[in-house]
């Protein structure tokens, strides 16, 4: 169990913004923050690592407490054994694939788990490249390799995803999907595309200028967009197969991949990748870019 | 083996400057980078100021401030037993001072454009401040420290003015090339200042043509 209480003011460009949160956090379980950028996900994540501190706030990580202001007590980062993510991918350059995540190990006496995570990570053809060698999903699954291999507590992932293409991006959340399961992980996820909610969160929480605005399942927070009067659905294009006289575009939604004919024209018109609405008028569904 | 002394001499102070200057010079430059004070400023000014001020204003003061007339230089030659007026260790000091920009403008710039996340990165990967610092942080700005190094270096066996006011142009002790040369011409001994001079151009050249290959070379394989 996680326990977080934390204040912080931010320095934004719009003045001063109150960071004043409280989440419990249940073991194993996949939560992801979202809001609009600026709304204090990322200082979140970095509150939990350690790497800030806050104006007050209590972290209690299985009834140990990580931080106590009250109490002054402060653990720092690298004592939390916390695995971070961020955006930018941040593998050292001067190392290759291997060294970065070896670079993890404690003492580098465990070869065999860090041989073990490249082997998990699928990363085998490329442990001995450099990182500027490699592409961005490539680079994303190395870093999430390096950040298990310590066996954290808590796997914070700061928007990983959010650089990559359509494709790469529904990979990589498979294989985070995987050690989650597998190390049996508590993830922390900041996203703010919905069909990436839909589909890795057990609970997602929605934050709006420093506050909780909304939690629950994803159906339950996001619910109130779908019975608006009309059945209409946002998506993602995965796919557009031409077929003799119409188009047939695969389009996810949550963790659903739903089939819907488009002319060929309308079909011309996406790319894999768009974000597209799917209304129903009466019983026939129409697709309209968005 | 007289003839070359000079230049023997303006190698020697060069690489030791340049060394001394490198350990003391990195670790302020990171302390810069990181933090922010309210007299960051006047440090940094205060750094800098060589590059602008002619050598004879820092060469006077420091001869002032060496003086064992004075309280600095003094107390140095009470401890120490050296006197840093019109001697090698005395140019040793005025050559770290008068290239510090050198040195610690390239390693800061370099620390401030290295992404905040690398060291986050290696925090939370259970790597100390230390580890952190020599490990990740040294090894990704190769490419800086090389060009302070250079360029104190090089700086170094280019001073005039400074090392006229300090040394004293001693034969052997304090007369390195750059003065031997003006003395040289002053003499009308065209040939001799020629010597000097061909050997300074063709070290720096050198240095340089090393420096521009291999950060070629570090800019084509993409790797540190």
């Amino acid at each position: 169990m996680i326990n977080l209480d934390l204040y912080k003011v931010l320095k934004t460009s719009d003045g001063d913004l109150p960071l004043d949160i409280k989440m419990d956090i249940k073991e194993g379980e996949f939560i992801t923050i979202e809001g609009h950028s600026g709304a204090g996900k990322t200082t979140i994540l970095k509150l939990i690592a350690g790497l800030i501190k806050p104006d007050k706030g209590i972290i209690t990580v299985d009834k140990k407490e990580w931080l106590n202001t009250e109490k002054k007590t402060f653990l720092p980062p690298q004592k939390r054994n916390v695995g971070f993510v961020f955006q930018e991918y941040s593998l050292f350059p001067n190392m290759t694939i291997y060294e970065n995540i070896a670079f993890a190990d404690r003492g580098g006496q465990n070869k065999n788990h860090v041989d073990e995570v490249i082997e998990i990570m699928e990363l085998e053809n490329l442990k001995d490249r450099n990182p500027q060698t490699l592409s961005g999903g490539q680079k994303q699954r190395a870093a999430l390799a390096r950040a298990i291999v310590r066996k954290p507590d808590i796997l914070l992932l700061d928007e990983p995803l959010s650089a990559l293409d359509i494709e790469m991006r529904l990979k990589l959340q498979d294989y985070i999907l995987k050690v989650h399961r597998l190390l049996n992980l508590t993830t922390i996820l900041v996203s703010h595309d919905i069909s990436e909610i839909f589909k890795m969160s057990d609970k997602v929480v929605r934050l709006n200028k420093g506050r909780i605005i909304n939690e629950g399942t994803a159906q339950n927070v996001y619910q109130k967009n779908y019975i608006s009067g009309k059945f209409r659905f946002t998506g993602e294009v995965v796919k557009i197969e031409k077929d003799s006289v119409v188009s047939i575009v695969s389009v996810l939604i949550g963790n659903n991949i739903i089939k819907v004919i488009a002319t060929q024209e309308e079909g011309d018109e996406l790319k894999p990748g768009n974000r597209v609405m799917i209304v129903s008028k009466a019983f026939n569904p129409l697709i309209i870019k968005l | 083996m007289s003839e070359f002394q000079p230049i023997i001499l303006s190698l020697e102070l060069a690489a030791i400057t340049t060394l001394l200057l490198f350990i003391l010079a990195v670790p302020l430059a990171y302390w810069l980078a990181e933090k922010d004070f309210r007299l960051k400023p006047v440090v940094s000014a205060l750094i800098s100021m060589p590059l602008v001020l002619p050598p004879t204003v820092l060469g006077f003061y420091l001869l002032v401030a060496f003086s064992p007339n004075n309280f600095f230089g003094g107390t140095i030659e009470n401890i120490f037993n050296v006197r840093l007026v019109f001697s090698f260790e005395g140019l040793i000091i005025a050559s770290i001072i008068y290239s510090l920009p050198f040195m610690v403008n390239p390693v800061q710039a370099g620390f401030e454009n290295l992404s905040p996340s690398l060291k986050e990165a290696s925090y939370t990967l259970g790597k100390s401040k230390f580890q952190t610092f020599t490990k990740v942080l040294l090894p990704n700005i190769k490419p800086s420290l090389l060009t302070g190094i250079v360029l104190s270096f090089a700086h170094t066996i280019g001073e005039f003015g400074i090392v006229l006011m300090i040394g004293g142009n001693i034969p052997g002790k304090t007369r390195v090339a750059s003065l031997a040369i003006y003395d040289e011409v002053e003499a009308l001994n065209y040939h001799s200042a020629n010597l000097y001079a061909l050997v300074l151009f063709v070290i720096t050249f050198l240095i340089l043509l090393t420096v521009y290959v291999f950060n070629r070379k570090y800019l084509k394989s993409g790797r540190l």
